[in-house]
Protein backbone atom coordinates (compact mmCIF):
# COMPACT_ATOMS: atom_id res chain seq x y z
CA UNK A 1 0.00 0.00 0.00
CA UNK A 2 3.04 2.55 0.81
CA UNK A 3 4.61 1.82 -2.49
CA UNK A 4 1.57 2.19 -4.24
CA UNK A 5 1.37 5.48 -2.80
CA UNK A 6 4.72 6.64 -3.51
CA UNK A 7 4.62 5.65 -6.58
CA UNK A 8 1.00 7.74 -7.37
CA UNK A 9 3.04 10.69 -5.47
CA UNK A 10 5.85 10.22 -7.24
CA UNK A 11 3.83 10.18 -10.35
CA UNK A 12 2.00 13.20 -9.62
CA UNK A 13 5.01 15.19 -9.18
CA UNK A 14 7.24 14.44 -12.07
CA UNK A 15 4.56 14.48 -14.71
CA UNK A 16 3.52 17.71 -13.93
CA UNK A 17 0.45 19.50 -14.65
CA UNK A 18 -1.87 17.33 -12.23
CA UNK A 19 0.03 18.70 -9.47
CA UNK A 20 0.63 22.30 -10.10
CA UNK A 21 -2.80 23.07 -12.13
CA UNK A 22 -4.80 22.92 -9.45
CA UNK A 23 -3.22 25.34 -7.23
CA UNK A 24 -3.10 27.44 -10.47
CA UNK A 25 -6.57 26.91 -10.80
CA UNK A 26 -7.06 28.42 -7.52
CA UNK A 27 -5.39 31.44 -8.02
CA UNK A 28 -7.17 32.20 -11.01
CA UNK A 29 -10.32 31.74 -9.58
CA UNK A 30 -9.65 34.02 -6.69
CA UNK A 31 -8.10 36.53 -8.43
CA UNK A 32 -11.23 36.88 -10.89
CA UNK A 33 -13.34 37.44 -8.66
CA UNK A 34 -12.83 40.89 -7.50
CA UNK A 35 -12.68 42.03 -11.08
CA UNK A 36 -15.82 40.32 -11.26
CA UNK A 37 -18.12 41.51 -8.16
CA UNK A 38 -16.14 44.50 -7.60
CA UNK A 39 -13.28 45.45 -5.64
CA UNK A 40 -15.15 46.62 -2.31
CA UNK A 41 -13.42 45.37 0.55
CA UNK A 42 -16.58 45.13 2.48
CA UNK A 43 -18.01 43.20 -0.37
CA UNK A 44 -14.95 40.99 -0.63
CA UNK A 45 -14.55 39.88 2.74
CA UNK A 46 -18.46 38.81 3.25
CA UNK A 47 -18.19 37.01 0.50
CA UNK A 48 -14.38 35.46 0.79
CA UNK A 49 -14.81 32.38 2.61
CA UNK A 50 -17.63 30.77 0.31
CA UNK A 51 -15.23 31.86 -2.85
CA UNK A 52 -12.55 30.23 -1.43
CA UNK A 53 -14.25 26.88 -0.68
CA UNK A 54 -16.11 27.24 -4.09
CA UNK A 55 -12.31 27.96 -5.72
CA UNK A 56 -11.47 24.71 -3.86
CA UNK A 57 -13.84 22.58 -4.89
CA UNK A 58 -13.48 23.63 -8.49
CA UNK A 59 -9.60 22.64 -8.66
CA UNK A 60 -10.46 19.94 -7.13
CA UNK A 61 -12.91 18.71 -9.93
CA UNK A 62 -10.62 19.66 -12.27
CA UNK A 63 -7.98 17.29 -11.52
CA UNK A 64 -10.09 14.06 -11.25
CA UNK A 65 -10.37 12.75 -14.74
CA UNK A 66 -6.74 12.49 -14.10
CA UNK A 67 -6.95 10.24 -10.79
CA UNK A 68 -7.71 7.01 -12.93
CA UNK A 69 -7.80 7.60 -16.12
CA UNK A 70 -3.54 7.40 -17.06
CA UNK A 71 -3.58 3.97 -14.99
CA UNK A 72 -6.84 2.65 -16.89
CA UNK A 73 -5.02 3.28 -20.45
CA UNK A 74 -1.15 1.94 -19.98
CA UNK A 75 -3.03 -0.94 -18.10
CA UNK A 76 -1.88 -0.69 -14.26
CA UNK A 77 -5.46 -0.85 -13.36
CA UNK A 78 -5.99 -3.97 -14.40
CA UNK A 79 -2.52 -5.33 -12.83
CA UNK A 80 -4.20 -3.73 -9.56
CA UNK A 81 -7.07 -5.58 -9.85
CA UNK A 82 -5.59 -8.67 -9.73
CA UNK A 83 -3.08 -7.60 -6.85
CA UNK A 84 -3.48 -9.34 -3.72
CA UNK A 85 -4.35 -6.19 -2.67
CA UNK A 86 -7.78 -5.43 -1.87
CA UNK A 87 -9.43 -3.44 -4.90
CA UNK A 88 -11.22 -1.04 -1.80
CA UNK A 89 -7.70 -0.62 -0.36
CA UNK A 90 -5.75 0.56 -3.87
CA UNK A 91 -9.07 2.88 -4.35
CA UNK A 92 -8.32 4.88 -1.17
CA UNK A 93 -4.78 5.29 -1.92
CA UNK A 94 -5.93 6.25 -4.80
CA UNK A 95 -8.19 8.80 -3.30
CA UNK A 96 -5.72 9.64 -0.51
CA UNK A 97 -2.45 10.32 -2.98
CA UNK A 98 -5.01 12.43 -4.53
CA UNK A 99 -5.65 14.26 -1.79
CA UNK A 100 -1.75 14.93 -0.87
CA UNK A 101 -1.88 16.39 -4.18
CA UNK A 102 -4.13 18.86 -4.82
CA UNK A 103 -6.33 18.58 -1.15
CA UNK A 104 -3.78 19.11 1.38
CA UNK A 105 -1.68 21.84 -1.41
CA UNK A 106 -5.14 23.78 -1.24
CA UNK A 107 -5.32 23.78 2.21
CA UNK A 108 -2.37 25.27 2.45
CA UNK A 109 -2.54 27.88 0.03
CA UNK A 110 -5.85 29.18 0.60
CA UNK A 111 -4.80 31.58 4.02
CA UNK A 112 -2.47 33.32 1.44
CA UNK A 113 -5.46 33.82 -1.57
CA UNK A 114 -7.60 34.67 1.99
CA UNK A 115 -5.36 38.23 1.82
CA UNK A 116 -6.40 39.05 -1.63
CA UNK A 117 -10.18 38.65 -0.96
CA UNK A 118 -10.07 40.44 2.42
CA UNK A 119 -11.21 37.88 4.58
CA UNK A 120 -11.79 39.12 8.53
CA UNK A 121 -9.00 37.99 10.76
CA UNK A 122 -10.70 35.03 12.84
CA UNK A 123 -11.38 33.83 9.48
CA UNK A 124 -7.91 32.23 9.18
CA UNK A 125 -7.94 29.96 11.04
CA UNK A 126 -11.07 28.65 10.63
CA UNK A 127 -11.01 28.33 6.24
CA UNK A 128 -7.99 26.15 7.30
CA UNK A 129 -9.59 23.85 9.38
CA UNK A 130 -12.77 23.46 7.53
CA UNK A 131 -10.42 22.99 4.19
CA UNK A 132 -8.73 20.41 6.20
CA UNK A 133 -11.91 18.73 7.53
CA UNK A 134 -13.84 19.24 4.19
CA UNK A 135 -10.87 18.15 1.21
CA UNK A 136 -10.42 14.66 2.14
CA UNK A 137 -14.69 13.86 1.22
CA UNK A 138 -13.92 16.11 -1.74
CA UNK A 139 -11.20 13.34 -2.91
CA UNK A 140 -12.95 10.16 -1.89
CA UNK A 141 -16.69 11.44 -3.93
CA UNK A 142 -14.35 12.30 -6.86
CA UNK A 143 -12.19 9.43 -6.74
CA UNK A 144 -16.23 7.52 -6.71
CA UNK A 145 -16.77 9.62 -9.88
CA UNK A 146 -13.53 8.99 -11.80
CA UNK A 147 -14.12 5.57 -11.05
CA UNK A 148 -17.63 5.62 -13.03
CA UNK A 149 -16.62 7.55 -15.68
CA UNK A 150 -13.03 5.88 -16.21
CA UNK A 151 -13.76 3.77 -19.30
CA UNK A 152 -15.83 6.44 -21.39
CA UNK A 153 -13.99 8.34 -24.29
CA UNK A 154 -14.82 11.85 -23.16
CA UNK A 155 -15.82 11.29 -19.26
CA UNK A 156 -14.90 14.56 -17.86
CA UNK A 157 -17.78 16.55 -18.89
CA UNK A 158 -19.78 13.90 -17.53
CA UNK A 159 -17.89 13.01 -14.22
CA UNK A 160 -18.69 17.10 -13.38
CA UNK A 161 -22.45 16.53 -13.73
CA UNK A 162 -22.26 13.48 -11.71
CA UNK A 163 -19.94 14.47 -8.52
CA UNK A 164 -20.99 17.99 -8.59
CA UNK A 165 -24.90 17.52 -6.94
CA UNK A 166 -22.51 14.50 -4.77
CA UNK A 167 -20.42 18.14 -3.44
CA UNK A 168 -23.48 19.84 -1.98
CA UNK A 169 -23.44 18.79 1.19
CA UNK A 170 -19.67 19.13 1.53
CA UNK A 171 -19.62 22.61 0.33
CA UNK A 172 -22.69 23.71 2.66
CA UNK A 173 -21.03 22.62 6.16
CA UNK A 174 -17.73 23.61 4.59
CA UNK A 175 -18.74 26.80 3.69
CA UNK A 176 -20.98 27.25 6.79
CA UNK A 177 -17.68 26.35 9.42
CA UNK A 178 -15.28 29.31 6.88
CA UNK A 179 -18.18 32.03 7.08
CA UNK A 180 -19.60 31.46 10.93
CA UNK A 181 -15.59 31.75 11.21
CA UNK A 182 -14.92 34.83 9.77
CA UNK A 183 -17.95 36.29 11.71
CA UNK A 184 -16.31 35.14 15.03
CA UNK A 185 -19.38 32.86 15.53
CA UNK A 186 -20.08 29.63 17.04
CA UNK A 187 -18.31 26.73 14.31
CA UNK A 188 -18.38 23.40 16.78
CA UNK A 189 -22.00 21.98 14.55
CA UNK A 190 -21.18 22.23 11.07
CA UNK A 191 -17.31 21.12 11.83
CA UNK A 192 -18.91 18.36 13.22
CA UNK A 193 -21.08 17.87 10.30
CA UNK A 194 -18.03 18.19 8.42
CA UNK A 195 -15.98 15.98 9.65
CA UNK A 196 -18.58 13.64 9.69
CA UNK A 197 -19.50 13.50 6.18
CA UNK A 198 -15.71 13.40 5.35
CA UNK A 199 -15.42 10.35 7.55
CA UNK A 200 -18.64 8.46 6.48
CA UNK A 201 -17.33 8.87 2.87
CA UNK A 202 -13.97 7.58 3.34
CA UNK A 203 -15.32 5.05 5.46
CA UNK A 204 -17.92 3.89 3.14
CA UNK A 205 -17.59 5.16 -0.44
CA UNK A 206 -14.03 2.91 -1.10
CA UNK A 207 -16.48 -0.04 -1.95
CA UNK A 208 -18.68 1.44 -4.00
CA UNK A 209 -15.74 3.33 -5.84
CA UNK A 210 -14.22 -0.38 -6.11
CA UNK A 211 -16.92 -2.28 -7.01
CA UNK A 212 -17.92 0.54 -9.94
CA UNK A 213 -13.95 0.12 -11.03
CA UNK A 214 -14.28 -3.78 -10.89
CA UNK A 215 -17.96 -3.67 -13.60
CA UNK A 216 -15.74 -0.94 -15.75
CA UNK A 217 -12.76 -3.65 -15.86
CA UNK A 218 -15.18 -6.64 -16.96
CA UNK B 1 -42.45 -26.17 -14.26
CA UNK B 2 -45.76 -26.16 -13.14
CA UNK B 3 -48.24 -23.48 -13.80
CA UNK B 4 -48.75 -23.03 -10.45
CA UNK B 5 -45.07 -22.32 -9.43
CA UNK B 6 -44.72 -20.21 -12.86
CA UNK B 7 -47.14 -17.56 -11.69
CA UNK B 8 -46.50 -18.08 -7.68
CA UNK B 9 -43.82 -15.44 -7.27
CA UNK B 10 -43.50 -11.70 -8.25
CA UNK B 11 -40.16 -12.74 -9.24
CA UNK B 12 -41.87 -14.37 -12.83
CA UNK B 13 -42.52 -10.74 -13.71
CA UNK B 14 -38.73 -10.45 -14.08
CA UNK B 15 -39.59 -12.83 -17.56
CA UNK B 16 -39.53 -10.34 -20.13
CA UNK B 17 -42.13 -11.98 -22.19
CA UNK B 18 -44.00 -12.38 -18.99
CA UNK B 19 -43.47 -8.82 -18.03
CA UNK B 20 -44.71 -7.40 -21.89
CA UNK B 21 -47.78 -10.12 -22.22
CA UNK B 22 -49.04 -9.14 -18.54
CA UNK B 23 -48.84 -5.14 -18.49
CA UNK B 24 -50.01 -5.18 -22.02
CA UNK B 25 -52.84 -6.45 -20.61
CA UNK B 26 -53.28 -4.34 -17.54
CA UNK B 27 -52.04 -1.25 -20.33
CA UNK B 28 -55.45 0.26 -21.53
CA UNK B 29 -56.74 0.09 -17.91
CA UNK B 30 -53.97 1.90 -16.57
CA UNK B 31 -54.15 4.82 -18.86
CA UNK B 32 -58.31 4.84 -18.89
CA UNK B 33 -58.19 5.33 -14.94
CA UNK B 34 -55.10 7.90 -14.80
CA UNK B 35 -56.75 10.03 -17.40
CA UNK B 36 -59.97 9.53 -15.41
CA UNK B 37 -58.47 10.67 -12.45
CA UNK B 38 -56.93 13.21 -14.08
CA UNK B 39 -59.32 14.98 -15.50
CA UNK B 40 -61.92 14.37 -12.73
CA UNK B 41 -59.35 15.51 -10.22
CA UNK B 42 -57.90 18.37 -12.04
CA UNK B 43 -61.62 19.76 -13.40
CA UNK B 44 -62.91 19.35 -9.89
CA UNK B 45 -59.70 20.89 -8.52
CA UNK B 46 -59.72 23.96 -10.82
CA UNK B 47 -63.53 24.68 -11.31
CA UNK B 48 -65.45 23.30 -8.92
CA UNK B 49 -63.38 24.36 -5.48
CA UNK B 50 -64.01 27.75 -3.87
CA UNK B 51 -61.19 30.42 -3.89
CA UNK B 52 -59.00 30.70 -0.90
CA UNK B 53 -59.85 33.43 1.12
CA UNK B 54 -56.06 34.35 1.58
CA UNK B 55 -54.32 33.20 -1.74
CA UNK B 56 -57.59 33.60 -4.20
CA UNK B 57 -57.51 31.37 -7.25
CA UNK B 58 -53.65 30.88 -7.11
CA UNK B 59 -54.45 27.90 -4.70
CA UNK B 60 -55.65 25.92 -7.38
CA UNK B 61 -51.70 25.28 -8.87
CA UNK B 62 -51.71 22.58 -5.61
CA UNK B 63 -53.35 20.20 -7.94
CA UNK B 64 -50.47 19.92 -10.13
CA UNK B 65 -48.13 20.84 -7.71
CA UNK B 66 -48.14 18.43 -4.83
CA UNK B 67 -49.11 15.27 -6.68
CA UNK B 68 -45.83 15.90 -9.15
CA UNK B 69 -43.40 17.01 -6.16
CA UNK B 70 -44.42 13.27 -4.39
CA UNK B 71 -43.87 11.43 -7.22
CA UNK B 72 -40.34 13.31 -8.01
CA UNK B 73 -39.64 11.70 -5.31
CA UNK B 74 -41.23 7.92 -5.36
CA UNK B 75 -39.97 7.67 -8.94
CA UNK B 76 -36.35 7.78 -7.10
CA UNK B 77 -37.27 5.65 -4.71
CA UNK B 78 -38.68 3.33 -7.39
CA UNK B 79 -35.30 3.61 -8.91
CA UNK B 80 -33.80 3.16 -5.94
CA UNK B 81 -35.66 -0.35 -5.30
CA UNK B 82 -35.23 -1.28 -8.84
CA UNK B 83 -31.63 -0.81 -9.04
CA UNK B 84 -30.72 -2.99 -5.87
CA UNK B 85 -33.03 -5.99 -7.60
CA UNK B 86 -30.99 -5.88 -10.24
CA UNK B 87 -27.90 -5.69 -8.68
CA UNK B 88 -28.80 -8.80 -5.98
CA UNK B 89 -30.66 -10.75 -8.79
CA UNK B 90 -29.80 -9.88 -11.99
CA UNK B 91 -33.28 -9.29 -13.63
CA UNK B 92 -32.88 -7.40 -16.50
CA UNK B 93 -36.77 -6.13 -16.94
CA UNK B 94 -35.65 -4.32 -13.30
CA UNK B 95 -32.69 -2.41 -14.31
CA UNK B 96 -34.48 -1.58 -17.32
CA UNK B 97 -37.15 -0.13 -15.24
CA UNK B 98 -34.86 1.98 -13.56
CA UNK B 99 -33.64 3.42 -16.55
CA UNK B 100 -37.53 4.18 -17.68
CA UNK B 101 -38.09 5.79 -14.79
CA UNK B 102 -35.22 8.02 -14.91
CA UNK B 103 -37.14 10.47 -17.56
CA UNK B 104 -40.35 10.01 -16.06
CA UNK B 105 -39.13 11.29 -12.86
CA UNK B 106 -37.14 14.24 -13.93
CA UNK B 107 -40.32 15.55 -15.62
CA UNK B 108 -41.67 15.57 -12.38
CA UNK B 109 -39.52 17.37 -10.46
CA UNK B 110 -39.32 19.67 -13.52
CA UNK B 111 -43.31 20.08 -13.49
CA UNK B 112 -42.80 20.70 -9.54
CA UNK B 113 -40.35 22.99 -9.45
CA UNK B 114 -42.11 25.18 -12.36
CA UNK B 115 -45.48 24.97 -10.65
CA UNK B 116 -43.77 25.79 -7.60
CA UNK B 117 -42.10 29.32 -9.19
CA UNK B 118 -45.57 30.32 -11.04
CA UNK B 119 -47.16 29.59 -7.53
CA UNK B 120 -44.53 31.93 -5.58
CA UNK B 121 -44.80 34.75 -7.96
CA UNK B 122 -47.44 36.06 -6.71
CA UNK B 123 -47.43 34.69 -3.14
CA UNK B 124 -44.36 35.43 -2.21
CA UNK B 125 -43.55 37.88 -4.73
CA UNK B 126 -40.39 35.96 -5.96
CA UNK B 127 -39.88 33.54 -8.78
CA UNK B 128 -37.43 31.70 -6.90
CA UNK B 129 -35.61 31.46 -3.17
CA UNK B 130 -32.85 29.41 -1.73
CA UNK B 131 -35.41 27.92 0.37
CA UNK B 132 -34.53 24.32 2.13
CA UNK B 133 -37.25 22.32 -0.31
CA UNK B 134 -36.59 23.68 -3.59
CA UNK B 135 -32.91 23.71 -3.08
CA UNK B 136 -32.85 19.96 -2.28
CA UNK B 137 -35.57 19.80 -5.49
CA UNK B 138 -33.49 21.40 -7.73
CA UNK B 139 -30.09 19.43 -6.26
CA UNK B 140 -33.30 15.95 -7.00
CA UNK B 141 -33.22 17.16 -10.67
CA UNK B 142 -29.29 17.70 -11.15
CA UNK B 143 -29.25 13.80 -9.81
CA UNK B 144 -31.62 12.83 -12.22
CA UNK B 145 -29.83 14.42 -15.15
CA UNK B 146 -26.90 12.47 -13.91
CA UNK B 147 -28.23 9.58 -13.60
CA UNK B 148 -30.25 9.78 -17.26
CA UNK B 149 -26.20 11.00 -18.87
CA UNK B 150 -24.56 7.78 -17.39
CA UNK B 151 -27.61 5.87 -19.04
CA UNK B 152 -26.96 7.37 -21.83
CA UNK B 153 -23.13 7.57 -22.17
CA UNK B 154 -22.19 4.07 -21.51
CA UNK B 155 -22.57 1.27 -24.95
CA UNK B 156 -22.49 -1.94 -23.13
CA UNK B 157 -25.79 -2.28 -21.36
CA UNK B 158 -25.02 -4.65 -18.64
CA UNK B 159 -22.14 -1.98 -17.41
CA UNK B 160 -24.38 0.99 -17.98
CA UNK B 161 -26.98 -0.96 -16.03
CA UNK B 162 -24.71 -1.87 -12.68
CA UNK B 163 -23.06 1.75 -12.87
CA UNK B 164 -25.91 3.65 -12.87
CA UNK B 165 -27.50 1.28 -10.07
CA UNK B 166 -24.47 2.09 -7.93
CA UNK B 167 -24.46 5.46 -8.65
CA UNK B 168 -28.74 5.71 -8.18
CA UNK B 169 -27.73 4.30 -4.43
CA UNK B 170 -24.62 6.63 -3.92
CA UNK B 171 -26.99 9.54 -4.82
CA UNK B 172 -29.35 8.32 -2.33
CA UNK B 173 -27.83 8.88 0.40
CA UNK B 174 -26.17 12.10 -0.86
CA UNK B 175 -29.71 13.29 -1.71
CA UNK B 176 -30.85 13.01 1.80
CA UNK B 177 -27.98 14.19 3.59
CA UNK B 178 -28.47 17.16 1.29
CA UNK B 179 -31.61 17.26 1.97
CA UNK B 180 -30.75 17.67 5.61
CA UNK B 181 -27.71 20.36 4.79
CA UNK B 182 -29.94 22.53 3.22
CA UNK B 183 -32.06 22.75 6.10
CA UNK B 184 -29.65 23.12 8.20
CA UNK B 185 -27.99 26.18 6.06
CA UNK B 186 -31.30 28.56 5.34
CA UNK B 187 -34.72 28.24 7.25
CA UNK B 188 -37.09 28.23 4.67
CA UNK B 189 -40.33 29.90 2.94
CA UNK B 190 -42.14 26.58 2.36
CA UNK B 191 -44.72 25.93 4.22
CA UNK B 192 -44.79 22.34 6.10
CA UNK B 193 -46.60 19.19 4.81
CA UNK B 194 -49.94 19.67 3.44
CA UNK B 195 -50.90 16.10 3.69
CA UNK B 196 -49.43 13.90 6.58
CA UNK B 197 -52.20 12.26 8.35
CA UNK B 198 -51.29 13.07 11.61
CA UNK B 199 -50.64 16.91 11.72
CA UNK B 200 -53.05 19.14 12.45
CA UNK B 201 -53.36 21.03 10.29
CA UNK B 202 -54.15 20.15 7.17
CA UNK B 203 -55.27 21.15 3.67
CA UNK B 204 -59.27 22.12 3.70
CA UNK B 205 -61.60 19.06 2.82
CA UNK B 206 -62.40 20.85 0.08
CA UNK B 207 -59.28 21.08 -1.36
CA UNK B 208 -58.57 17.40 0.16
CA UNK B 209 -60.63 15.61 -1.82
CA UNK B 210 -59.45 16.85 -6.11
CA UNK B 211 -56.00 16.98 -4.30
CA UNK B 212 -56.28 13.21 -3.55
CA UNK B 213 -57.85 12.35 -7.02
CA UNK B 214 -55.15 14.06 -8.46
CA UNK B 215 -52.24 12.18 -7.01
CA UNK B 216 -53.93 9.05 -7.46
CA UNK B 217 -54.11 9.96 -11.48
CA UNK B 218 -50.51 10.91 -11.13
CA UNK B 219 -49.89 7.39 -9.23
CA UNK B 220 -51.54 6.02 -11.94
CA UNK B 221 -49.94 8.07 -15.30
CA UNK B 222 -46.49 7.12 -13.28
CA UNK B 223 -46.90 3.26 -13.33
CA UNK B 224 -48.47 3.67 -17.16
CA UNK B 225 -45.69 5.47 -18.43
CA UNK B 226 -43.30 3.54 -16.79
CA UNK B 227 -44.80 0.20 -17.68
CA UNK B 228 -44.74 1.80 -21.28
CA UNK B 229 -40.95 2.92 -21.36
CA UNK B 230 -39.89 -0.53 -19.97
CA UNK B 231 -41.83 -2.52 -22.66
CA UNK B 232 -39.89 -0.02 -25.29
CA UNK B 233 -36.61 -0.56 -24.06
CA UNK B 234 -37.20 -4.40 -23.86
CA UNK B 235 -38.32 -4.45 -27.77
CA UNK B 236 -35.48 -1.99 -28.46
CA UNK B 237 -33.18 -4.39 -26.39
CA UNK B 238 -34.41 -7.47 -28.58
CA UNK B 239 -34.17 -5.63 -31.95
CA UNK B 240 -30.72 -5.10 -31.32
CA UNK B 241 -29.81 -8.64 -30.50
CA UNK B 242 -31.57 -9.73 -33.92
CA UNK B 243 -29.85 -7.15 -35.33
CA UNK B 244 -26.39 -8.89 -33.86
CA UNK B 245 -27.30 -11.91 -34.56
CA UNK B 246 -28.27 -11.29 -38.51
CA UNK B 247 -24.99 -9.53 -38.27
CA UNK B 248 -23.25 -12.33 -37.27
CA UNK B 249 -25.12 -14.79 -39.76
CA UNK B 250 -24.18 -12.64 -42.73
Amino acid sequence: MIALLLRDLRLAVRAGGGFGLGLAFFLIVTVLVPFAVGPQSALLSSIAPGVLWLGALLACLLSLDRLLALDWEDGSLDLLATAPLPLEAAVTIKALAHWITTGLPLVLVAPVLGVLLNLPGPGYLWLVVSLAAGTPALSVIGTFGAALTVGLKRGGLLLSLLVLPLYVPTLIFGAEVARRGALGMETLTPLLMLAGISAGALALLPFASAAVLRVNLR
Amino acid sequence: MSQIEKNSSLWSYANPRKFLATTERVMPFLWGAALVCLVVGLVWGFFFTPDDYRQGSTVKIIYLHVPSALMAINAWMMMLVASLIWLVRRHHVSALAARAAGPVGAVMTLIALVTGAIWGQPMWGTWWAWDPRLTSFLILFLFYLGYMALWAAIDDPDTAADLTAVLCLVGSVFAVLSRYAVNFWNQGLHQGASLSMDAKENVDDVFYLPLLVCIAGFVLLFIALVFYRTGTEIRARRIRALLARERAGA
